[in-house]
């Protein structure tokens, strides 16, 4: 699905040159969980930036399911990012203004759907995770876990081919943290591919391979024997599979709420 | 596409903070209210001219005898001299570019004494005797009765037409004129018709003392032989009135033996040229307001560009999510466009109806108090106009969200994800 060769990125600060990626080679598989660890500064974040179209790398080759990325126009990246990717940024980044449904159907406004079909589509997507009653509630009035789980539905509304989440269990408690490493799991299971940045161990274990940079290259990538039985049927088509996987998860988040 | 999801984010984005909004939107507001104004007073003013212009034929001029200037085939300077019955004939044979030609002449010197009258009343007023081609130069508003006809003017018929103020002065007031007889210079004639001058102010005052009679009656009446007094000339559709002037005026200085050089023998005033001042001066006018006008518009649409800087760079993180999540720089420059549009639009379309509001209720006190000002009639902007300036705001508006959206994708994704304020 991913897979990058030699990639150098390094960031120009007046008279301060950093280099922040300095050669990394990886392949990710269709419909692995993968976790990328490393101390601040090491170059996660930015990796996974470059993985999200969102930044461009200096040298190297990225391919994203089989094709190049390489000086793309916005225009197609935008696209890129809209029809093959999925953000769960760390800060939720969720539209104030707008309400949790309308910000889950966002992705599909700019795939031109219309507002009713997209809005009918946002609420199945966050009925699926539990916030159906929440759907009308702006972000000001919901709580971390909720915002992270409305992130998650917008990432998740166009059926992405991977998702990349930057510490998606940030700023949450233990018990929060579990339920929601539970949840990507899950929909790991349905055949998407997860790329997750995080700086806990406890979640990186949860994921089916680490990857440790440190200062720009990659230290050791480590199998995880949590993670590591593969998830069945992962050729099956997406959508059953996760609606199957989501109505367990559904009961699971009726408490939460 | 219209989606609710555009509008709700220009909502938002104006709404956020709405003293500023209602500032930028002032700016705008007033730049084209005052526009609307300018334009509308500017057509008041014109609008009062062209009415004392009336409906007269502009393609039009005039000409009399004066002295002569030079001494040309024995003749001395200093002669005077009349045109006659002849000279119209010669005119219209010599100048084919001739539309409507009528002779006309004045009924003597009757200022200092009471010449008309009625019963017991009497007054003083001018006597014209016309053709009645002249009322198709100069046209009149009958209000009663007719006109002087070519019937008039070929059986030279004792008949009048009177203005208002005429009427005015020698009927009582519920009195019928028509077909009553009044007497000038000792002579009686019959009331035909009874005319309204289209003019306004003292010009007007002036022709409704008018008496208009056939040409061919007064000529008959007073005794003045086949003389004309002066020539009101029009010239064919499309052809400049100078160019009859010219023709008309050596035909004539041939005929009377004035010299090709006498430019001061024979006098005349063209109307078309007169007009033409006019309307070079309203041009200016208009060019001068549109310049002013939209000067101002400028200035408010650049605060309105201005306020969308400050709006991009408050919403830069949140224009980088939705870049994140697939907007594509087109969609993100549309609805920056959108917003700045729907801005001047709005403000832009306050100002248009509070100025024409304006205007119309400016007219409507000139006009229910009475008040007929010489200089300004009937202010307003026509359709047309507030449409262009519409298409001006609506054209500015989108100048005005262009920069600002050129700035909004020009940072990469990833630092306006990054941006804090």
């Amino acid at each position: 699905m991913i897979k990058i060769r030699n990639i150098h990125k390094s960031y120009t600060n007046g008279q301060n040159n950093l280099h922040v990626l300095k050669g990394i080679d990886l392949d990710i598989e269709a419909g692995e969980m993968i976790s990328i660890m490393g101390p601040s500064g090491s170059g996660k974040s930015t990796l996974l930036n470059i993985f999200g179209i969102l930044d461009n790398y200096d040298d190297g080759e990225y391919f994203l399911d089989g094709s190049r990325i390489l000086h793309l126009n916005e225009r197609k990246a935008a696209l890129l990012r809209n029809r093959m990717l999925g953000f769960v940024f760390q800060s939720f980044n969720l539209i104030s203004f707008k309400n949790a449904m309308e910000n889950v159907a966002l992705p599909l406004y700019y795939q031109k759907i219309n507002r009713r079909k997209r809005n009918k589509i946002a609420l199945e997507y966050l009925d699926k995770l539990g916030l159906k009653e929440w759907a009308h509630h702006l972000p000001s009035e919901l709580s971390g876990g909720q915002k992270r789980r409305v992130a998650i539905a917008r990432a998740l509304i166009t059926q992405p081919k991977v998702i990349l989440a930057d510490e998606p269990t940030g700023a949450l408690d233990s018990v929060t943290s579990q339920e929601m490493m539970d949840l990507l799991t899950e929909i790991n299971q349905t055949g998407i591919t997860m790329i997750i940045v995080t700086h806990e161990l406890d979640i990186a274990r949860h994921t089916q391979k680490t990857i440790r940079i440190i200062d720009g290259t990659i230290q050791e990538i480590v199998k995880n024997e949590a993670g590591s039985q593969k998830p069945e049927g992962r050729s099956q088509v997406r959508s059953t599979k996760y609606v199957a996987a989501s109505n367990v998860q559904q009961k699971k988040y009726e408490k939460v709420a | 596409m219209f989606d609710l999801d555009r509008w709700q984010e220009i909502y938002h984005v104006l709404k956020s903070n709405k003293l500023r909004t209602f500032l930028t939107a002032f700016g705008v507001f007033w730049g084209i209210f005052m526009l609307v104004i300018m334009l509308g007073s500017g057509n008041g003013l014109e609008n009062a001219v062209s009415r004392n212009f009336a409906d007269m034929t502009t393609n039009s001029v005039f000409i009399w005898t004066q002295q002569t200037t030079v001494p040309y085939k024995g003749f001395p300077r200093g002669r005077r001299f009349n045109y006659d019955n002849d000279d119209a004939t010669a005119l219209r044979n010599a100048i084919p570019e001739i539309k409507y030609l009528a002779p006309r002449i004045r009924g003597g010197d009757f200022f200092s004494t009471n010449n008309v009258i009625h019963g017991l009343k009497s007054g003083s007023f001018s006597i014209m005797g016309e053709y009645p081609e002249f009322f198709l130069i100069d046209p009149l508003n009958i209000t009663d009765g007719r006109l002087i006809n070519d019937l008039d003017i070929e059986e030279k018929r004792k008949v009048v037409v009177i203005g208002t103020r005429v009427k005015d002065l020698l009927f009582e007031k519920d009195e019928e004129a028509l077909g009553e007889y009044i007497q000038i210079q000792g002579v009686y004639f019959k009331v035909v018709g009874i005319c309204k001058s289209k003019r306004t102010g003292e010009q007007a005052e002036q022709e409704n003392q008018n008496i208009f009679m056939p040409f061919t009656t007064l000529q008959k009446t007073y005794n003045y032989g086949n003389r004309v007094g002066f020539f009101a000339i029009t010239s064919q559709d499309g052809i400049p009135v100078s160019v009859v002037e010219e023709k008309a005026i050596e035909v004539l200085k041939q005929r009377h033996g004035v010299a090709p050089s006498d430019d001061r023998a024979i006098g005349h005033f063209n109307l078309e040229q007169e007009f033409r001042k006019f309307q070079g001066l309203f041009t200016g006018i208009r060019v001068l307001v549109w310049i002013v006008g939209i000067g101002t518009l400028i200035a408010g649409i650049i605060g309105v560009s201005n306020i969308m800087l400050v709006v991009v760079k408050e919403r830069t993180k949140e224009i980088g999510i939705q870049r994140a999540i697939g907007a594509t720089p087109v969609k993100v420059i549309s609805q920056i466009i959108t917003e700045a549009i729907v801005l001047t639009t709005f403000a832009g379309y306050f100002g248009l109806v509070i100025g024409v509001g304006l205007l119309e209720l400016v007219n409507y006190a000139m006009e229910s108090s009475g008040a007929d000002a010489d200089m300004f009639y009937q202010p307003g902007v026509d359709f047309r106009v507030a449409m262009i300036a519409l298409t001006i705001l609506v054209c500015s508006g989108a100048l005005a969200g262009f920069v600002p959206a050129r700035r909004a994708v020009a940072v990469k994704p990833i630092d306006a994800l990054r941006y804090e304020q």
